[in-house]
């Protein structure tokens, strides 16, 4: 095929770049050069609308052995460990295929992970589907559900947290993210970057089909109603083969015959190859005909994009090619030495003896677009004035009936059995508390992991949307008596091209950066999904925010359910009652306008940092921070939890009952504690200057509230854990 | 005491089998699905996992390995080995117990803490237990127990019948049954009551912080039994 203009938008190029890919290379690209300039530079591979803004983020930090560019961030935890991990999206996929697109979105990940090193110890993820009237939503929820479980099931790794929403703006465009934390010891990562000369350039792992093929292409578009005929470009997975894969790669690692490893995901060998060369400011020379290939006359077009699955490509030492070789086929698994390190600073790919392809690697990389796209600023919302009497015709119990039973509020526990999340034995806070927690195996640590995101918040103010992520993230660990480390974000936005998107995307990333650097939370690692909109219909901006904290001993770990009866229960951070964009007014009131409540960073600091110390001086029982649905909902997910009941007294507020109940302030926590123990607790508190009072006392198995409100905990627990297993079961 | 634990492509808890067993007092070892013998051994496992990734048929590719021939001699000649899981489902289909594993009845993989109910105790294995009813955590998609009338006739004949799903006061109805197993049965011996296969994992209960301590109790007691 000739390769022109036309041929060039139909790979999703612009014209412009189109232009610039010809002065680059003084010539007109071939058809297997041009199909390698779309991968590299599309949107999900150069990161072109984004680049300049994720520029801000802070990255650094005391605990930081590698940040965002290589496969997955790294974070130091004492004693020789590291934790690397990250956070990436498959929405596109997962919205033409959802068992497919989901399962590989998953092992995707957990490949990014091992390709450092690191043997994957736990896997995370935050799923948004459309509203539960959508006709689509349900099989979508299966599907994802299925396809989440069938590949991290079978490789044997515990999904420990999650997170699940239901929205209308995801009826044309869902979201699967997926996280994955890996253990490896610090002196034992690996990195991309290829060194040295003529080294040997290896293929490891499953055969190269036609699957897949322009797939990171896809992810950079958006739907439109022919979306069905996406199907092939929706990678099909084997679990079974990535496990071989992670056990025979981790073998050859703990020798020393690797020079740079680079899994294949978007982009295939096209992106592996060229940021391995890239990195190592080296020249690649590849033989196709040498690539172990799953179908017959494939062209060097199509292997070079391929997405074929559970593939890893490594510069190995000369010499080693077969001790390397003899683990690969102890394991099953292909091997090939399909080319060499050079030093030329080109890719060149030669087939059937002859030269298909010869790139500058510079061009396809360090001279790829960078776009400063147009973005309009947002402004915050003018605050509602809620009429007093709506609240006072409410009653209490009616309302805590449809908050627990939301499906974004109630128990997920129908996604969460699908999940083994207990293999590897070490899996000590499940699913459905504040954070997961794992023990780093055969040690007293753990570390505790969570998955955040707040779309309403987001699409009501963006900076404040961002900040609040990165908040919520953060109480999330502590409220299980993790130290926060780290953050990884995955952005999903709608278009970049539209001025709205693209600045709810700035003013997003600007919160997150602003959050992440107070609290000393640093981005290591991430992912950027734009176009997350069918026709002209964007999604609401939403990061995920996957926060990891290290717990020194894992005795010390913190969990939701209030413990004893007679114990004190308190808040820790003030409830000032703001309604507007909470799930009360949202749900209960139907006003969608306001602004989200206001993230006071000192607060959320002091707060957090104060409820540690109390934590590490075994005071505190229980704990839950206050997020969707406000106080009243927090402690019934902690009686529910606990099986007991809590009296609340009556509270000294200048605010109503309903907003002191629902409102949704940030930087707030319930407590539990031993009443022999409030002088002291209280002491240290008021020394810290942190806003704290008290709630009540836990009874036996009812909720009593200002003596006129009773509800049992048998009621509560049906609010909350029937609504998911009707929906899918109607 | 001396015990192996078989590595299949695809085997995923045979760390944690290994863990549990170590830290009960086996002498462990580990053994490749490709090697020819078994090391000398008082208590040989098959791990859960998705061995040949469940490809086929659960179970059936692993059946086949080369060291599944040492397995079964090792079985006909008395020897303990015990099947948890996916290891059940290579038992059943290497003919070591009588039986087949079939998807669960709603088609989910369970992740969940199950109670289970000891029939008898007249073997290697629950002798000396001083209960009944133990809480064990079960993890599968193909843990549904069938067999026909009369190999259930056979094996409710010869107590073959290792554990019931039940509740925690060990009433055995449907409702305590996560997978529609026949009869809630979550456990079967062979005949000879050497070799015993089950879906519930006992070497994920071994530490109150994780999902329980039962395992750790049956582990104990299983040293015991052998020692």
């Amino acid at each position: 095929m000739e390769v022109n203009e036309k041929v060039a938008i139909d790979h999703g190029l612009k014209k412009d770049e189109y232009k610039k890919i010809c002065t680059l290379l003084k010539r007109i690209p071939n058809l297997t050069e041009l199909g390698i300039f779309s991968a590299m530079w599309n949107e999900h591979c150069s990161y072109k609308s984004s680049r300049l803004h994720l520029k801000k983020l802070p990255t650094t930090g005391k605990k930081v052995i590698q940040g965002p560019g290589e496969n997955a961030g790294v974070i130091d935890i004492e004693d020789g460990d590291a934790i690397v991990f990250k956070i990436e999206s498959h929405n596109h996929p997962s919205f033409i295929e959802p068992y497919q697109g989901a399962a590989t979105g998953v092992g995707g990940i957990m490949r990014d992970v091992f390709t450092m090193g690191a043997r994957p110890i736990a896997n995370l993820n935050s799923i948004h589907f459309g509203s539960p009237q959508n006709k689509r939503t349900k099989n979508l929820l299966r599907g994802v559900v299925h396809g989440i479980g069938g590949y991290g099931n079978c490789m044997g790794v515990p999904t420990i947290a999650g997170q699940t929403s239901f929205d209308s703006s995801y009826n044309g465009n869902i979201l699967v993210n997926a996280m994955t934390l890996g253990l490896v010891k610090k002196n034992k990562i690996f990195y991309s970057k290829a060194a040295g000369l003529n080294k040997p350039v290896i293929y490891v792992g499953s055969k190269t089909g036609r699957d897949g093929i322009h797939g990171a292409s896809m992810a950079s578009a958006s739907f439109d109603e022919k979306i069905e005929e996406k199907k092939p470009t929706v990678q099909v997975g084997d679990p079974f083969t990535e496990k071989l894969l992670l056990e025979a790669c981790l073998e050859l690692m703990a020798g020393d015959s690797i020079i740079a490893i680079q899994d294949m995901g978007a982009a295939g060998l096209t992106s592996s190859s060229i940021e391995m060369a890239s990195k190592g400011n080296l020249g690649i020379e590849l033989n196709l005909n040498k690539v172990p290939c799953r179908e017959t006359k494939m062209s060097p077009y199509e292997i070079m994009l391929s997405e074929s699955q559970e593939r890893m490509l490594i510069v190995l030492e000369n010499g080693k090619e077969e001790l390397a070789k003899k683990i690969f086929d102890k394991w099953n698994l292909d091997f090939a030495v399909i080319g060499k390190t050079t030093k030329t600073k080109n890719i060149e790919l030669f087939f059937d003896n002859e030269q298909v392809a010869k790139i500058p690697v510079n061009t396809l990389v360090e001279n790829s677009p960078m776009y400063d796209r147009k973005w309009k600023k947002s402004k915050l919302p003018k605050k509602i004035k809620f009429e007093k009497e709506v609240f006072s015709n409410l009653k209490i119990k009616d309302i805590l009936q449809k908050v627990l039973s939301n499906q974004n509020i109630c128990s997920k526990e129908w996604i969460w059995q699908q999940y083994d999340h207990t293999v590897m034995g070490d899996t000590i806070q499940k699913p459905g508390g504040d954070s997961g927690v794992v023990r780093v195996h055969g040690t007293e640590k753990a570390v505790a992991a969570t998955v955040d995101s707040s779309a309403v918040y987001c699409w009501a103010h963006p900076l404040t949307g961002g900040k609040q992520v990165v908040a919520e993230s953060w109480r999330n660990l502590i409220s299980v008596g993790a130290t926060p480390i780290a953050i990884t974000n995955c952005l999903n936005f709608g278009s970049p091209e539209k001025e709205d998107n693209m600045g709810e995307f700035v003013e997003c990333v600007k919160g997150i950066g602003e959050a992440s650097k107070y609290l000393e939370f640093p981005v290591v690692s991430g992912n950027v999904s734009f176009y997350n909109q069918t026709k002209e219909v964007g999604i609401k901006p939403t990061p995920s925010i996957g926060g990891v904290g290290l717990i020194k001993n894992y005795k010390k770990m913190i969990t939701m359910d209030f413990k004893e009866i007679n114990n004190l229960v308190l808040i820790i951070g003030k409830t000032e009652g703001h309604i507007d964009q909470s799930l009360f007014a949202r749900t209960i009131l139907d006003e969608k306008n306001g602004p989200p409540p206001e993230i006071n960073l000192f607060n959320e600091k002091n707060n957090g940092q104060s409820l540690l110390s109390l934590i590490e001086r075994d005071y505190i029982k229980s704990a839950h921070d206050i997020s969707l649905g406000g106080l009243i909902t927090a402690v019934s997910k902690m009686c529910i939890k606990g099986n007991k009941g809590i009296k609340i007294k009556r509270f000294k507020s200048l605010i109503s009952e309903i907003e002191y109940l629902f409102s949704e302030d940030q930087g707030r926590y319930i407590i539990e504690i031993d009443p022999k123990n409030l002088k002291e607790v209280t002491k240290i508190l008021n020394k810290n200057s942190v806003h704290h009072e008290e709630l009540g006392i836990i009874i036996e198995k009812e909720m009593i509230i200002n003596e006129k409100t009773k509800v049992t905990i048998d009621e509560l627990k049906s609010y909350n854990t029937n609504w998911l297993t009707n929906f899918m079961s109607s | 005491m001396k015990s192996s634990v078989i590595t299949f492509p695809g085997s995923n808890c045979d760390r944690d089998m290994h863990v549990a067993l170590k830290k009960f007092g086996f002498n462990n070892k580990m053994v490749w699905h490709n090697d020819n013998e078994l090391p000398k051994s008082d208590l040989v496992v098959l791990p859960g996992g998705f061995s040949y990734g469940d490809y086929l048929r659960c179970g059936s590719m692993a059946s086949k390995s080369k060291i599944m021939q040492s397995v079964i001699n090792f079985a006909k000649s008395g020897g303990l080995v015990m099947g948890i899981c996916n290891g059940f489902q290579i038992l059943v289909e290497s003919g070591l117990v009588p039986g087949v594993l079939l998807r669960n009845k709603y088609l989910e993989f369970i992740c969940k803490n199950v109670f289970v109910k000891i029939k008898n105790k007249n073997n290697p294995y629950f002798k000396n237990l001083d209960k009944d009813i133990f809480e064990f955590h079960i993890a599968h998609n193909e843990g549904n127990y069938f067999c026909t009338g009369d190999q259930l006739k056979e094996i409710e004949d010869n107590n073959q019948v290792a554990i019931y799903y039940c509740n925690d006061n060990g009433k055995t109805d449907e409702t305590f049954n996560p997978n529609g197993s026949l009869k809630n049965i979550a456990g079967i011996f062979n005949k000879e009551k050497n070799v015993l296969g089950m879906m519930p994992h006992p070497e994920r209960m071994i530490d109150k912080s994780l999902s329980g301590e039962d395992g750790s109790l049956f582990f104990k007691n299983l040293i015991n039994n052998i020692k």
